[in-house]
């Protein structure tokens, strides 16, 4: 008999948890793993400094946030999408057959991935042609000719003779990894173009572009060392001669055990990713559901708090945090958007 | 028939092996202590490194600073009205009492590296002080507000070994912090907040509380369902159902369900109970709901074996003055077999307790802030919480990893505590 009124209540309260949907009374986002730590940090501002409750966050990597946010309109889908990288085009179609028509496009600031080794180790001074040379999958022939060959190369004097003779060791991050997409795509595809002929494929055939560019060599000395970059950091630390691939944050946080590579001639430096100087950095979004303004409490305190001086400026708690803040006259853009909440048009 | 000199007796057979088998049950009994004492040493690894990295999570530092409460900095005109007192600038008062410590620092960078020192939550404190006690207004009083994390880190790690953690600090930094620490002004305490308060971005005021009580309320509604669910099906099947090719079939689905990676249970929670049902995400509740799916083939297999390993000659007893089957199960079976399936229970509820993959799929892996307060609330769970400080960049996050994995194994003992004293008072002998 308890075990049966226990169920009953049990069932009783799944019903009326379907009602508290209909009024829900907190802002609900999704998205980046890269733009998590900044979002979650303005979370708590808004939580603590307002009467409204604290956003929910969850980090389901850029992709997963626009698939749950394009879901449709009303209380059981997210308010709030983050993204290391622009909305494509095939999901702001899949958001509008799905009836999500106004998106209103915050950029919110940068963030540099960083090629570092242990502060024990000497500095690397690379160049993104010396890391596409030393990573990709298929490189092209070290005769000279116009062809490609499977990565032959094993120390990183074999890719450029001013390397030390040490063997290539990188530790990155898996390939569900946003930081590995940007680092693909900034890295190994930044190099990649600076050989003339592959450069000229990508007008000829665009896939064998793109694979010949942005795939990672996988006979050992790329190793995936997993979603946590703090790992990474740890592992560099014990192992002097591998280099790792990381946000720029965890530099920022562990300046005392490792360091950033010189990438084309600049230094990871917070001035540098900030005025675009240090080549491999990538922007900060993100996405909101302007059918939620009005709905949702706070959505919109939530968007000014964001976009405040005190928070995404170029003295804001989340380049402390370091995020790289947007110029001046950027924000000052990003904060008229944000007043109108302009549409986004693709 | 005289034996053969040629053939040894029996005895000597055995007397010549005696050595090679008693060298055999040596090594034997070796293995055994061997594999055990790899599982200790194990062991002992992981709690001297977790221990190790994690206790000094259990102390927060603090700074004492002289606060002058002047109503006019704060922008209090009213003292009656809370809202005033609420809206308070409080971390400007902080500033403030910072700027006259070091009055040397008058560049804006300098100031702003100062102003580092105490967290930025610590006008909140400020803030509980003036709610609790107007009469502060207008007074000035030394005050103990929380240090930043990275001042945190450093005094902790300043008598150790591998010398103190600097991280991004300047030479200036570090002779403001050591000329408080020569003042008497700083000082270890223990870390309460780290109990009372949920997550935060900010190591000093991070709290493993909410995942604590997302934990709780999710096992609660995982045992209240899993529980006479899996009982209920371990006495239909063992003691009613017949045995045919339904019953086999049956049987062997729930032998592999128990096998089946959690993930997939967090996929059928996706799609039953958040996308068809419409549940919110996030909520323990529906997390209760997946754990149950999950944990339900260990609670029944082990219940039936509970229930099998109760002597027939109790259950004939039974009916033999006139017991009704339903008599017999309630008032023999289910008591004799109770400990044995509260084993169960408890293992199912420790795997419960452990798992994130398939809380990932309902939106249970987030950033909460506030405390649950019931089984509707967005909420995470320990292990969960563990996974996003490891994860975290910050460097004070590290000895709070380790700290809440302190508290999971804490949670899991009093669990288990808790199952061998309800097995122990339940057990009966016959």
């Amino acid at each position: 008999m308890k075990k049966t009124l226990m169920i009953a209540t049990v069932a009783a309260t799944a019903m009326s948890a379907q009602f508290a949907t209909a009024a829900r009374d907190y802002i609900s986002i999704v998205g980046s793993s890269t733009v998590y730590p900044f979002a979650t940090v303005v979370a708590e501002h808004f939580g603590k400094s307002t009467n409204y409750k604290t956003p929910k966050i969850e980090s389901t990597g850029s992709g997963g946030g626009m698939k749950l946010f394009c879901q449709g309109v009303g209380v059981a889908y997210p308010d709030i999408t983050n993204a290391s990288r622009r909305i494509k085009s095939s999901e702001f179609e899949m958001c509008q057959q799905n009836g999500v028509k106004d998106i209103v496009e915050v950029l919110i600031g940068y963030d540099g991935i960083v090629i570092g080794n242990s502060i024990n180790a000497k500095q690397m001074e690379l160049t993104r042609r010396d890391l596409f040379l030393a990573l990709a999958k298929q490189v092209p022939n070290p005769d000279g000719s116009e062809s490609l060959v499977n990565n032959p190369y094993k120390t990183w004097k074999d890719v450029n003779p001013a390397l030390p003779a040490k063997s290539i060791e990188v530790l990155g991050p898996p390939p569900t990894s946003g930081t590995r997409d940007a680092f693909q795509e900034l890295v190994l595809e930044g190099g990649c173009k600076t050989f003339p002929w592959i450069k000229a494929m990508k007008a000829t055939d665009k896939n064998a572009y793109k694979t010949v560019c942005r795939s990672v060599r996988e006979d050992g000395p790329y190793i995936e060392a997993g979603e946590n970059d703090n790992l990474i950091v740890q592992k560099l630390n014990a192992n002097k001669n591998a280099l790792g691939i990381f946000g720029f944050s965890f530099l920022d946080q562990n300046a005392d055990k490792i360091q950033g590579s010189i990438v084309d001639g600049k230094e990871p430096t917070f001035e540098d990713i900030a005025d675009g100087s240090y080549a491999v950095s990538r922007p900060l979004y993100f996405y909101v559901k302007k059918d939620h303004i009005g709905t949702i409490p706070g959505m919109k305190e939530f968007l000014n708090e964001f976009t405040s001086e005190k928070a995404f400026g170029s003295e804001g708690y989340l380049s402390e945090k370091g995020m790289i803040p947007l110029g001046d006259s950027e924000r000052t853009n990003v904060a008229a958007d944000i007043k109108t909440l302009k549409n986004l048009a693709m | 028939m005289t034996p053969s000199p040629k053939t040894p007796n029996t005895m000597d057979v055995v007397n010549k092996n005696l050595a090679k088998r008693y060298r055999k049950e040596k090594m034997f009994r070796f293995y055994g202590i061997a594999s055990i004492s790899f599982g200790l040493l194990c062991l002992l690894f992981l709690f001297t490194d977790i221990i190790g990295k994690g206790h000094s999570a259990f102390f927060q530092t603090y700074v004492k600073l002289p606060v002058v409460m002047s109503a006019d900095a704060l922008g209090i005109t009213d003292v009656n009205d809370p809202h005033q007192i609420a809206g308070g600038n409080y971390q400007g008062v902080l500033k403030q009492a910072l700027r006259e410590r070091f009055p040397e620092v008058t560049d804006r960078r300098g100031k702003r590296a100062l102003y580092g020192i105490v967290s930025n939550g610590a006008g909140y404190e400020l803030r509980a002080l003036v709610e609790n006690n107007p009469d502060i207004l207008n007074t000035s009083l030394d005050v103990w507000v929380l240090a930043d994390d990275d001042i945190d880190t450093y005094v902790k790690s300043r008598s150790s070994r591998e010398g103190a953690y600097t991280g991004r600090f300047t030479e200036q930094q570090i002779s403001w912090i050591e000329s408080l620490i020569e003042s008497g002004n700083v000082e270890e305490r223990f870390n309460t907040t780290f109990f009372t308060a949920g997550d935060s971005r900010e190591p000093e005021q991070a709290g493993i509380r909410g995942a604590m009580m997302g934990s709780l309320f999710t096992l609660l509604v995982t045992l209240a369902l899993s529980f006479p669910i899996g009982v209920a099906a371990a006495v239909y099947l063992e003691e009613y159902a017949k045995k045919n090719k339904f019953t086999d079939f049956i049987e062997v689905n729930i032998n592999n369900l128990a096998a089946v990676p959690s993930i997939i249970f967090g996929l059928l929670g996706l799609a039953i109970f958040i996308n068809f049902f419409e549940m919110p995400r996030s909520i323990p509740l529906v997390g209760g709901f997946v754990l149950t799916l999950m944990t339900l083939p260990t609670i029944i297999i082990s219940s039936r074996a509970a229930i099998k390993a109760v002597p027939p000659s109790i259950r004939e007893a039974a009916m033999g003055i006139g017991a009704s089957k339903m008599q017999v199960i309630l008032h023999h079976v289910l008591p004799l077999a109770m400990p044995g399936m509260l084993t169960g229970a408890i293992i199912g509820m420790a795997q419960a307790l452990g798992e994130t993959a398939p809380l990932l799929m309902i939106g249970m892996v987030a950033f909460i802030v506030d405390v649950p307060s019931g089984i509707t609330d967005p909420s995470t769970v320990l292990p969960v919480q563990i996974f996003l400080w490891a994860d975290s960049p910050e460097r004070a996050f590290v000895e709070r990893t380790s700290a809440a994995i302190m508290v999971l194994l804490g949670f899991l003992v009093v669990m288990n505590a808790l199952a061998v004293w309800l097995r122990k008072r339940l057990e009966r002998r016959w």
